[in-house]
């Protein structure tokens, strides 16, 4: 299905990346954000605000993180595609709500801007130490989606993508973007509305009375209507059968439940989008996701300029995490560094997926700041001379720390 | 006298196969559903029947009302009622109505749910939803404790009244719940209790027709836990004190309208006014926005 003419403001801008996401919003077709204005997200709140309207869609600010997210869990089963937006706090209390769209496989998406944590951290400066929250930060078992792009450009075109994959798989997407990113303004092409694809809502057709809302096609994903189509949901954040039904059995639980996780987990290779770069005969790989693939670039550029065969892994899909493309690649070569703003989140299951072959680096930076090029240069110099397995805490030149995870080479003999 | 088992049978389910008789308000109740979870003497089920009472005689199209619960005792009723139901989380119930309400209009929205997931955790919702002014009907169902927890205080508990987290007696004065909703913003605003049936049920009528921010308060008995922890005897004993100790005065001040412990509960229709809801403000600022005025840049 193409993009509605109305919903797409085709032509080059000039815009932050936060503006962008919200032009791709509309774009996707979503017709409804609440939320709740936060640093750095606010502007992309605001963009969205203004343009709603001429397209029948609708912003509302909510009295909180925690009713904006349910405002458009709501709205999703009103029949409307939803998003809210967001930075570090918020995102925490958004928490128990993200769980109860994932157990009501209610598509939505969730832009978190992020910014340096924990608590009030720094509002107005970058991090990116969200991303284990993103994965397990409400309680209980479910599969979701999380996409981090690295330009305002990409904020665009990767916030269609969001909701196209929330429709799709009817889950909660995760744009999870930084400040660095939100705030950076560059070019954005928003193309004519036919090159945009969306992805319609997976309507049931069938007759009200056969409708079993948690019944799944082949990919495990349920058929859903909308309230006020006459189907008599019973929606409930409780454990429930196909019909929607509270039941507290073991059985129900292994099958429903383990269905959530399913139907990320065994549709993963469709979902997962990866970008690599001078992968073939790389002795180190760089692996990076949202603006520290950005700075990635220059280190490894500096490295190829110091003879050193680097390539790039960057991770545009964070969740599901490509475990089977890590492992292949941590068969061929020497070492995988990490270069993240937080002190070790991705690089865990960096080095999860190694089970050993490869050295696994994390170049760590706190945050308010992104890193020097030279620091992940650095990083890949250095264990690219590495024939051993690196036991400890190297001390670089620039006195930067780097912590080593899993690491260990393939037997030499 | 040993009665054959196929007789036994036929005594026990003949009358079903027998006659044709259907339960009076199948249309509006989740019968397979049924047993409800509720307790012996608990009034949330009387507040359930005069609402589904008030569906069919409100006259409205029954494919187009949503009912949203959140969690607790009350917070049950939205899977028993055969709407479009939806059993939140706890304290959000009204914050999702809003957001099926805004991205659908058509719909009817009613809030089913307890005085602690309305009024504590979610009492931000509560007075920002009746501040916007979204049309939606909200029924709370105060039985002056978090009942099923098993009895702790909640924010309705009357002073000195005991609890499982207030053994020597409650030390926090109790919202009123009317006097929030109308200083909020509220509509309509009506008090009755399960006793009261009838009059909830047109209270019920007269808010599902009234647009805006409507709030009836259903004062409900709690033999489980209220009446037992407090020694006030059963179900039916609370009944028959509603019955001596409740008083009607439309249109009293909602200033006066605090519950003491074991004190007389006045009743009855308090605000019935007109403001504009949040939708009909949205269209009409929506039809005034100018061509030139939203445009990116």
């Amino acid at each position: 299905m193409k993009a509605d003419q109305r919903d797409v403001l085709s032509g080059v801008y000039y815009i932050d990346g936060d503006v962008a996401a919200g032009y791709g919003a509309l774009a996707a077709g979503c017709k409804f954000i609440a939320g709740y204005p936060i640093t750095p997200s606010t502007e992309a709140a605001e963009a969205f605000a203004r343009i709603a309207p001429k397209s029948g869609a609708l912003f509302i600010q909510m009295e909180d993180e925690l009713a904006s997210v349910s405002a458009i869990v709501g709205g999703a089963w009103a029949g409307a595609k939803t998003m809210t937006i967001t930075s570090g706090p918020g995102y925490s209390l958004m928490m128990e709500t993200v769980g109860f769209g994932a157990m009501l496989e209610t598509p939505f998406v969730l832009l978190n801007i992020q910014r340096g944590g924990p608590s009030t951290g720094v509002p107005t400066k970058t991090g990116q130490a969200d991303m284990m929250q993103a994965r397990w930060g409400s309680h209980g078992d479910y599969g979701l989606i999380a996409i981090a792009p690295e330009s305002p450009q990409e904020l665009f075109d990767y916030t269609i993508k969001a909701f196209n994959l929330a429709e799709k798989y009817r889950c909660p997407v995760m744009i999870m973007s930084d400040e660095c990113v939100g705030h950076m303004t560059e070019k954005v092409v928003i193309p004519p509305a036919e090159e945009i694809e969306i992805e319609p809502r997976r309507w049931y057709t069938g007759s009200p009375d056969e409708y079993v809302p948690f019944k799944p096609d082949k990919d495990l994903v349920p058929r859903m209507v909308k309230a006020g189509s006459g189907h008599k949901l019973y929606i409930s954040g409780r454990l429930h059968d196909e019909r929607g039904y509270p039941v507290d059995d073991e059985h129900y639980k292994l099958k429903y439940v383990r269905r959530l996780v399913d139907k990320i987990k065994c549709n993963k290779d469709k979902i997962i989008e990866l970008k690599e770069e001078q992968i073939d005969d790389a002795d180190v790989i760089v692996v990076s996701y949202g603006i520290s693939s950005r700075v990635a670039i220059r280190g490894i550029e500096m490295a190829r300029e110091r003879g050193i065969k680097v390539g790039s892994l960057r991770l545009v899909t964070v969740w599901p995490f490509p475990d089977e493309r890590i492992t292949e690649l941590a068969k061929k070569v020497k070492a995988l560094v990490v270069p993240e703003i937080n002190y070790g989140q991705v690089v865990f299951d960096v080095a999860r997926c190694c089970h050993g072959n490869a050295n696994v680096v994390l170049v760590p930076h706190g945050g308010a700041g992104v890193h020097v090029p030279d620091d992940i240069c650095d990083a890949i110099v250095s264990v690219a001379k590495e024939e051993r397995k690196i036991e400890e805490v190297i001390e670089f030149k620039t006195k930067l720390e780097i912590s080593v995870f899993g690491g260990g080479l393939k037997s030499k003999e | 006298m040993e009665i054959p088992k196929t007789m036994q049978q036929e005594e026990t389910q003949g009358s079903r196969s027998g006659m044709d008789i259907t339960h009076p308000m199948e249309n509006v109740l989740r019968m397979d559903r049924i047993p409800h979870i509720w307790c012996p003497g608990c009034g949330i089920g009387l507040a359930v029947t005069a609402f589904a009472a008030a569906l069919e005689k409100a006259e409205i199209d029954l494919n187009k009302v949503a009912i949203v619960s959140g969690i607790g005792c009350t917070g049950r009723v939205a899977g028993y009622v055969k709407l479009d139901s939806f059993h939140t989380t706890h304290g959000r119930a009204i914050a999702f109505a809003t957001g099926i309400k805004v991205a659908n209009p058509d719909m009817k929205v009613v809030v089913f749910s307890g005085d602690g997931d309305l009024i504590a955790i979610g009492g931000n919702h509560f007075i920002h939803a009746a501040r916007r002014n979204i049309d939606m009907l909200v029924i709370c169902v105060n039985n002056f404790i978090y009942a099923m927890t098993g009895g702790q205080v909640a924010p309705t508990t009357p002073l000195a009244a005991y609890a499982t987290t207030c053994p020597f007696g409650c030390v926090e004065p109790p919202f009123n719940i009317p006097y929030l909703a109308e200083s909020s913003g509220a509509v309509y605003v009506a008090r009755w209790t399960t006793l009261h049936v009838r009059r909830l049920m047109n209270s019920f009528v007269e808010a599902l027709n009234k647009k805006g921010f409507s709030v009836v308060e259903a004062i409900s008995p709690c033999a489980q836990y209220y009446s037992r922890i407090n020694r006030l005897g059963d179900g039916l004993d609370m009944m028959r004190f509603y019955h001596d100790n409740t008083e009607i005065r439309h249109g009293e001040d909602t200033k006066n309208l605090d519950i003491a412990y074991q004190g007389k509960i006045i009743m009855g229709k308090f605000v019935d006014r007109e403001r504009p809801s949040y939708t009909d403000r949205y269209n009409e600022w929506l039809s005034e926005i100018k061509d030139d005025e939203n445009e990116p840049g």
